[in-house]
């Protein structure tokens, strides 16, 4: 059998953040998949009746789903930005190493801030408030 | 030096054994799923989501219908090769691998005929 070895090597490389960067890609990319499947048991709920609407939308009140929420929209809009990042890589641009750590930085205060801005909106969608103890 | 073989470089196949197919319909996808999430996310946090009535009739409207369609379709093909990339590049043993990548596949086309069914049912009602 051909013993070769395959990428990725991850243990031969000097650690820069931009390898972070990478590897988050791959993991936002999977925490979203699995944010797809919580999408689609929401529709599911949604067209299968009222009932069953008000029991999902109660089950995504709970802390513990709030939480996994925020962590899919980061996860989401990191694969998002991220995304484009790669998109333009493919095209041949970006790749020198002082362009790729300013694009990567950018990634990273981009996605923090439309983040805050989904779970702003999404909080007004949901009808909870932000401002009052309600 | 180059680690890769004579034949390996002929036939331009990575850890998947497979050409650049793959590679180019993650780019078309992704490239789809920027204006479909957007158009989503803006639109879905737009509407009053504990309105069960309301919900049903943003997502009972036509061009909403066929958009959201064709975002999952989109969403569920795009993760559907994510996912395999990570399964093929760090899970090692053959059985294990071909397990996933099954699994994967079954999970992606499940959870997009399911959100298909749910669409048209809401939009068809």
């Amino acid at each position: 059998m051909n013993q070769r070895p395959l990428s990725p090597h991850l243990g031969v490389y000097k650690f820069m953040y931009t390898m972070s960067l990478s590897i988050l890609h791959r993991i936002t990319g999977c925490a979203a998949a699995i944010g797809f499947l919580a999408f689609v048991w929401w529709l599911m709920a949604l067209a299968s009746g009222p009932e069953s609407y008000a029991a999902a939308m109660h089950v995504l009140s709970s802390p513990l789903a709030k939480l996994l929420l925020v962590g899919f929209t980061f996860s989401f809009v990191y694969h998002f930005c991220n995304g484009i990042r790669h998109l333009v890589w493919d095209t041949g641009r970006g790749l020198e190493r002082a362009q790729a750590r300013r694009s990567g930085a950018m990634v990273i205060v981009a996605s923090v801030l439309l983040t805050a801005a989904v779970i702003w909106f999404g909080c007004h969608a949901m009808g909870y408030s932000l401002t009052g103890a309600g | 030096m180059s680690l890769r073989s004579p034949l390996s470089k002929v036939l331009g196949r990575g850890s998947a054994g497979d050409g650049v197919g793959h590679w180019w319909v993650q780019r078309v996808t992704a490239v789809a799923l920027l204006p479909l999430t957007l158009w989503f996310v803006i639109s879905l946090l737009g509407q009053s989501l504990q309105s069960y009535d309301g919900m049903r009739g943003w997502l009972g409207q036509s061009w909403v219908a066929v958009l959201t369609v064709l975002l999952v379709l989109t969403l569920s093909w795009h993760a559907r090769l994510g996912v395999q990339v990570v399964i093929e590049d760090y899970v090692h043993g053959k059985g294990a691998k071909t397990t996933l990548l099954l699994l994967s596949t079954f999970v992606h086309v499940g959870a997009a005929v399911a959100a298909i069914f749910a669409i048209l049912r809401i939009a068809l009602s």
